[in-house]
């Protein structure tokens, strides 16, 4: 009983701790990358839960809107879900706040089971149209993706360097779909985030490299992204964006991260 | 014996002061979807243009120069409708003269909850059963690289509007006088010939009704399809990935913006033209039957 009462009491000191900052600046403003939803939404519900005084508020408007919000100072944190260019690093700050792996899958009775970066391109750009010129059975490559709009698409088009020139078949509207529909046909091949990964369907491995964790943290799984925070260089952030950009790098937001789908930096 | 009166007259008007507002109620959620879907859906046909809109062969909402054109939708929904009719109507019709004129009593009482049954199964069990077995099955059957085609959908939405054709067919050739089918059997017509030659043609209207509830089932449902039609905006092809009207507006809103978001709105509103003309045409063909 006295056990208890005393872990009781630490609990509450301990949210006391954490919910006892008071900002200032009660608003916090992010702005930018449509596949980032998920997670800056974990994240910003699970820091607004412990800090109920403050509002965060998230515009999904995609990496270039958000890299000019945050310039132009529109928001408190952009959200970009590629590396920062050159010209853009140079007024701007970008800090990875984890990784975006992206696994494509074929059929367990296919044969084919690595592709390079520039094969997948190929494939989804119809250029390779024949399992055979793989290695395969002679059949031809059905293409299942994902909907316009879509942050696994525009994150797998967007590695591969395939914008806007993918042939697809079947364009479906959620990862179990297409998971589905490639564990019921010898034929196709499709993209889908690294959480989404079961034994119906075989994970190609890219380059040689299988998709992990590890190998994406590591960088030697290329079919990865960086989800970017993005902050302008030299000016200080308002007390409240400073603590959820914090509490979004700091080892507590990790397992969020990993629920939303992505993988945390190491 | 005057007070008794009076309150009878009160709760009278009571009465039909709560089915008035309850009519109005319903008549101002009808009003609303139309004013909203008009709202919402103009502003993207106007920007985009209503030919490139309507006739533009070509969507693409989210590349980096966005194109608009959802003719291949509406032919897609034409076309997967017509085929579902095609396929539907005989099935469905000559199943309800059987069921309404031939069938003993024994096995109609037997098949009439299953048709039921039928029509009480949701619309994406329709989706489920059909991506598992029928696009697999299609592919196998007609050795394509690819099962999910308009054919797929095509028979998904012909099984999906059969429940209602039978019903209403039964329903229409159950009206008809019994007078006349003995008239025409003591004439010395056979019994198909009765059925088929006064019968039906007196229970033509309803069985016209039938079909265009049938059409706007078809070309309503989203959900079924959206699992087997495999959502490629192409041109229509009947064993190609399509993509159908309703499919186009469920498929991309949960992620889209702007420009994309409204030209959504404007594919709605086409197809709720679409099925207006539809219930149009319905209410004419009853009225018709109806003065008969």
């Amino acid at each position: 009983m006295k056990k208890q009462l005393a872990s009781l009491l630490m609990a509450l000191g301990m949210s006391a701790v954490v919910a006892t900052p008071a900002f200032a600046d009660m608003n916090i403003s992010t702005d930018g990358s449509t596949s980032m939803e998920k997670v800056i939404g974990s994240l910003g519900e699970a820091f607004s839960e412990a800090n109920s005084d403050v509002n965060f508020t998230y515009n999904p408007t995609g990496s270039g809107a958000g890299i000019n919000a945050a310039l132009e100072g529109r928001c408190d944190i952009g959200l970009s879900s590629r590396a920062l260019k050159a010209d853009e690093a140079a007024k701007l700050d970008g800090t990875t706040l984890c990784l975006d792996g992206i696994v494509v899958v074929v059929n367990p009775q296919n044969p084919v089971k690595d592709l390079t970066v520039e094969q997948i391109a190929q494939i989804f750009k119809g250029e390779i149209a024949n399992w055979k010129d793989l290695g395969g059975a002679d059949s031809q490559i059905v293409l299942i993706g994902r909907e316009a709009g879509s942050g696994t698409r525009d994150g797998f088009e967007t590695v591969t360097n395939t914008k806007d020139a993918c042939k697809y078949r079947q364009e479906l509207t959620s990862t179990g779909d297409v998971i589905t529909t490639v564990s019921q046909n010898p034929n196709a091949i499709g993209y889908a985030s690294l959480a989404a990964v079961s034994d119906k369907i075989h994970v190609v491995t890219v380059g040689g490299v299988s998709a992990t964790k590890e190998t994406i943290q590591s960088g030697e799984y290329k079919l990865q992204r960086p989800f970017v925070l993005v902050t302008r260089k030299g000016e200080k952030l308002s007390e409240a964006a400073q603590a959820f950009f914090d509490y979004a790098m700091s080892e507590e937001a990790k397992p969020i991260i990993e629920m939303a789908g992505a993988v945390p930096n190491k | 014996m005057l007070d008794k009166k009076s309150s009878f007259n009160g709760s009278e008007s009571i009465a039909s002061l709560v089915f008035l507002i309850l009519g109005i109620v319903n008549i101002a959620f009808v009003l609303l979807i139309c004013i909203y879907l008009i709202i919402a859906g103009l502003p993207a046909i106007k920007e985009i243009g209503i030919i490139d809109f309507l006739f533009g062969t070509r969507w693409a909402s989210t590349a980096t120069e966005p194109e608009f054109g959802i003719l291949p939708f509406i032919l897609t929904s034409i076309y997967g409708t017509a085929g579902a009719i095609v396929i539907g109507l005989p099935l469905g019709f000559f199943s309800a003269v059987y069921l309404a004129k031939f069938a003993n009593k024994k096995v109609r009482t037997t098949i009439e909850p299953l048709i039921d049954l039928l029509a009480g199964i949701p619309s994406v069990v329709y989706g489920f059963v059909g991506m598992l077995v029928l696009v697999p099955a299609i592919q196998v059957i007609f050795n394509l690289p690819d099962g999910a085609s308009l054919f797929a959908a095509i028979i998904v939405l012909a099984i999906m509007i059969l429940p209602s054709i039978i019903k209403i067919s039964i329903t229409s050739l159950e009206a008809v006088p019994n007078e006349y089918e003995l008239g025409s059997l003591a004439l010395g017509a056979n019994e198909i010939e009765t059925c088929f030659r006064v019968t039906v043609k007196a229970a033509k209207s309803g069985i016209a009704a039938a079909v265009v509830l049938g059409v706007g089932r078809a070309i309503g449902e989203a959900m079924a399809v959206m699992m087997v039609a495999g959502n490629a905006a192409n041109m229509p092809s009947l064993f190609e990935s399509v993509r159908f009207l309703t499919t186009a507006v469920a498929s991309e809103m949960s992620y889209s913006s702007g420009l994309q978001r409204d030209a959504l709105f404007s594919i709605a509103l086409v197809l709720f033209v679409f099925i207006m003309l539809i219930n149009a045409t319905l209410n004419m063909l009853l009225k018709r039957g109806g003065k008969r």
